[in-house]
């Protein structure tokens, strides 16, 4: 299969209509919207697609990212100079709590780290700022239990992922209406598959973080997986010496629980026809998820996006 | 052979780059190994999902392990797994050797989820049907047949399963497929084909069967991917309704939204159909660039060539007349009839007041008549009163202003709607228009000379309506008949609306179910409207025990002539006094909708005036009293 026949142009034109149907539809809809952005490659399609719906107006909410002060340094430069270049109204969102207690990765183990810094922070930044609506990058073909996601999926109070609350989504028409407590998360791009991220990306020439394009880059192995050394943060174990190879990230979070992929792909043809001969999901990189079945489920009831 | 169909067509992978596929059958008729199988064969799920569907077996799996169980590449949300249901419908893309992405609803296939399965529909261009063929034709083979017809998809492919239980034969195949073609056309359903095939086996999923040499049809995947819509799709007149004004630098001024139907063109002349006001498209406004044409499903954003008053939730539509001398354009009406999928938990009240989501537009309406429910599986007309959740009726609708829409058969986008709870704010119903009512456009009300203000000034007073609400034996009567003699003493023209006189005659044929008081309020409501009308001073005495019809009550009227009264007297003062012997009725069982007792009370959020019924009723007269004459 070819990566043309996987999405064509059609496709996209049609997927991304569909997107910027949904950002339209949220800033008619809703009193305080938010873009969550987390520099990611479906975060640059996002923040591209926000630009595409409200143009010829600038992009007319303000852009949330939560910082865990675990991400990758490169990432956090590339976010702040796309926020200059696009006059972004750009809120940062941490639990300051949380790290003035010095919880890490390695201290509170994955899931209570991720727990802390990212669902808590989240729910924090929303209602600081009083969010009703918060725009995520969520595709349904990232995980199984985003297959049953909705496009407009609804949060109780304390931004609770109800299942059976979820409302029936009939046509076009989304019901925005939200009643006491209540919260929305919109995803535009729920119809999207990886593929379909990746040629658009390459179609409309978004700048992505160069961390997604093979280098050289000092990693060492750790339970099968290629973990970056990216500060002296990163607690070696005994008989790990950081040796640089050739390594791309499939999808980047915080960079101690992001594995990498041992790759030549330096560009992103070649980065493309890499990933349809692997054809591998791409959370399989994420450690995060993997931690008890269905632990993506899971993590949304608490509110995780 | 009668497998003769419109899907052997060629070409149309353009027009159509996604088709939306919604996938039904029941529990047992295979629909997971299909799909399941789909996705392998084309390449569409990931190389670990397929080694999770190799190496995991569930109870009662007979498939060896090494092997794709196909059925396990669609399983659902843990708290499905767990708590052994399906709540959901799944969405999941297939990529087709043409470029052509299909994305498939995949619909619980238990029967109490009609609602899923009508979910699933609203978006889905085209139908598989599972039949089993060792089975035959069941309930719900006929159940999802009449939901696909009434959500409008347009073609049915009957995919009669697992063909290799019943060796391959043919004329199984052609009974079943006489069987459900039959059915379909009773539905006004015509795009219809089928095909034999063997999800288990592989045959006529992805690749041509090899043990039915008998059928020279295509497979599922080809039929999908040669799939083209009715010719009629690029004929509809354009519709477009705004989700808002963009107003940018420069006296920038756009009306954003995604057609709906029909194509457009600078300079052609539309219409705001809520208006009647008619411009001319200057410029179709996207990020790469002017336009020179839209189509149906495009983002884009219109500037027209004069202001005209457009806000979000308004229709601009193609100007001109039809072939058959109408508007192009619909014409707004309040009264509609439709069709509903009730999908609440409560059931339907007709009389109470909900808000009606059509697109980005959201308006109050009430259900003003239930005309008949369906049943689903007969195709019968049963008469009813209510709906209840999964239920599928024919009512009749009233908004509160007029709006225009399209007939759902013709134009989905803009003739499909929601009703909306008011206080959960849980979506209850999905609607598909039938028609305006022509009544509605009929019915034009007549302006007489001499109006409200000319007979309140005849009477030297402030006409008022003054509903008051509380538990039976809460004292509303007796405060009412006092204020009523006091007012009378003034000079004043007054009229009470007691629940009880008002059930002896006007209401005599409502009982006490929730759906019957809100029509009793309704009518209440409506009766007071006329005498405020009339010039009166209107006392309402009515237990009207729930929030949103009191709501609905208090809407028709403008703010300042109604003055909601809320009786507060402790049920204990109610129960003993039982000035109707009601209490000690439903304390021995014999009063089931009793409020208070057998249905809840709920109290007044915000009431004009609070009176004490277990205080002297001297006081609270004078309080009331008070309120109406001295403002």
């Amino acid at each position: 299969m070819s990566v043309a026949s996987v999405t064509s142009n059609d496709v996209l034109d049609a997927l991304e209509a569909e997107a910027i149907h949904v950002f339209r539809e949220v800033a008619g809809a809703f009193q305080r919207p938010v873009l969550l952005y987390s520099i990611g490659k479906d975060s640059s399609v996002l923040l591209h697609l926000a630009r595409k719906a409200f143009y010829p107006a600038p992009i007319p909410m303000p852009v949330m990212h939560i910082d865990t002060t675990w991400k990758f340094k490169e990432m956090i430069a590339f976010r702040d100079r796309v926020a200059v270049e696009l006059g972004l109204d750009l809120r940062i969102a941490q639990n300051l709590e949380a790290i003035a207690e010095g919880v890490t990765p390695y201290t509170h183990g994955a899931q209570e780290y991720t727990r802390l810094m990212k669902t808590v922070a989240l729910r924090e930044g929303l209602d600081r700022y009083q969010f009703d609506c918060a725009i995520g990058g969520a595709r349904r073909d990232e995980e199984r239990s985003r297959a049953k996601e909705r496009i407009f999926s609804l949060r109780e109070a304390g931004h609770r992922w109800e299942p059976r609350k979820q409302r029936p989504e009939f046509w076009r028409t989304a019901n925005t209406r939200l009643s006491e407590g209540q919260t929305m998360r919109a995803f535009p791009i729920s119809n999207w598959t990886e593929f379909d991220v990746w040629r658009y990306i390459r179609r409309e020439n978004i700048e992505i973080v160069d961390l997604y394009f093979a280098k050289p880059r000092p990693v060492v192995e750790r339970d099968g997986t290629l973990i970056m050394v990216d500060d002296d943060r990163l607690p070696l174990r005994e008989g790990e010496t950081p040796m640089m190879k050739s390594v791309r990230f499939r999808t980047l979070g915080c960079y101690t629980l992001t594995g990498a992929v041992e790759s030549e792909a330096a560009d992103l043809d070649s980065l493309l026809t890499e990933m349809l001969e692997s054809n591998v999901s791409e959370r399989a990189g994420r450690l995060i998820d993997g931690e008890g079945g269905g632990s993506m489920e899971a993590k949304k009831a608490e509110g995780y996006f | 052979m009668t497998t003769t169909n419109t899907i052997s067509r060629t070409g149309g992978v353009d027009d159509v780059p996604v088709v939306r596929l919604v996938a039904c059958g029941s529990v047992d008729d295979g629909k997971s190994t299909l799909i399941g199988r789909l996705l392998a064969e084309t390449g569409s799920v990931p190389e670990d999902q397929l080694d999770y569907a190799r190496r995991t077996r569930r109870g009662g799996s007979t498939i060896p392990v090494g092997e794709v169980d196909y059925s396990l590449l669609t399983d659902g949300l843990e708290a499905e797994r767990e708590q052994g249901i399906t709540i959901d419908v799944a969405y999941r893309h297939l990529y087709l050797p043409n470029g052509r992405r299909v994305i498939i609803a995949d619909a619980p296939g238990h029967e109490q989820y009609t609602r899923n399965m009508a979910v699933a529909a609203s978006n889905a261009d085209v139908a598989v049907l599972l039949v089993d063929a060792d089975r035959g034709i069941r309930d719900q083979t006929h159940r999802h047949l009449t939901v696909c017809a009434l959500m409008g998809v347009r073609s049915i492919i009957i995919a009669i399963n697992k063909m290799d239980l019943v060796r391959y034969d043919h004329a199984i195949f052609e009974e079943l497929t006489g069987v459900v073609k039959a059915a379909a056309a009773r539905l006004g359903l015509d795009e219809v084909s089928a095909i034999p095939v063997s999800a288990f086996e592989g045959e006529n999923i992805t690749k041509s069967a090899t043990k039915m040499s008998w059928y020279h049809g295509p497979s599922i995947l080809d039929a999908l991917a040669n799939w083209e819509p009715p010719p009629a799709d690029h004929e509809s007149p354009f519709r477009m309704p705004v989700q808002f004004v963009s107003r940018a630098e420069g006296n920038f001024r756009g009306y954003v939204g995604t057609v709906a139907a029909g194509t457009v063109h600078p300079g052609d002349e539309i219409v705001v159909a809520d208006s009647g006001q008619t411009a001319i498209i200057d410029r179709i406004v996207t990020f790469e660039g002017d336009r020179d044409e839209a189509r149906t499903g495009d983002a884009i954003t219109i500037t027209l060539d004069r202001e005209v008053d457009v806000t979000r939730g308004d229709l601009l539509a193609a100007s001109g007349a039809t072939a058959s001398g109408e508007t192009a354009w619909p014409q707004p009406a309040d009264r509609f009839s439709a069709d509903l999928v009730w999908v609440g938990e409560e059931s339907l009240m007709h009389g109470r007041s909900y808000l009606l989501t059509i697109g980005p537009r959201t308006i109050p309406a009430t259900v003003t008549v239930v005309r008949h429910r369906r049943d689903v599986v007969t195709g019968q007309q049963l008469a009813a009163r209510v709906l209840e959740t999964n239920d599928i009726g024919r009512v009749e609708i009233a908004t509160d202003t007029a709006i225009p829409m399209d007939a759902y058969s013709s134009i989905r986008e803009t003739g499909g709607f929601l009703l909306v709870d008011r206080v959960s704010a849980d979506t209850v119903a999905a609607g598909m228009v039938t028609h305006a009512l022509r009544r509605s456009l009929n019915v034009v009300p007549h302006n007489y000379e001499v109006d409200r203000d000319a007979r309140a000034r005849l009477k030297h007073q402030r006409p008022r309506v003054v509903w008051m609400t509380g538990l039976p034996g809460s004292g509303k009567s007796t405060i009412a008949d006092a204020a009523e003699r006091r007012l009378h003493a003034l000079g004043l023209h007054t009229y009470v609306l007691d629940g009880d006189n008002v059930r002896t005659g006007l209401n005599k044929d409502l009982g006490f179910t929730p759906e019957d008081r809100a029509e009793n309020v309704r009518r209440v409501a409506e009766a007071s409207k006329l005498m405020l009308d009339a010039g009166l001073v209107v006392l309402v005495a009515l237990v009207s025990p729930f929030r949103n019809d009191r709501r609905a009550a208090r809407e028709i009227f403008d703010a300042d002539d109604f003055i909601e009264v809320y009786v507060d007297t402790p049920v204990e003062i109610c129960a003993e006094r039982d000035p109707k012997g009601l209490y000690a009725k439903a304390a021995s069982g014999n009063l089931p909708n009793m409020t208070g007792v057998g249905q809840g009370y709920e109290v007044p959020e915000d009431p004009e005036l609070i009176l004490h019924g277990g205080g002297n009723l001297d006081e609270q007269v004078d309080t009331l009293v008070a309120l109406i004459v001295g403002e």
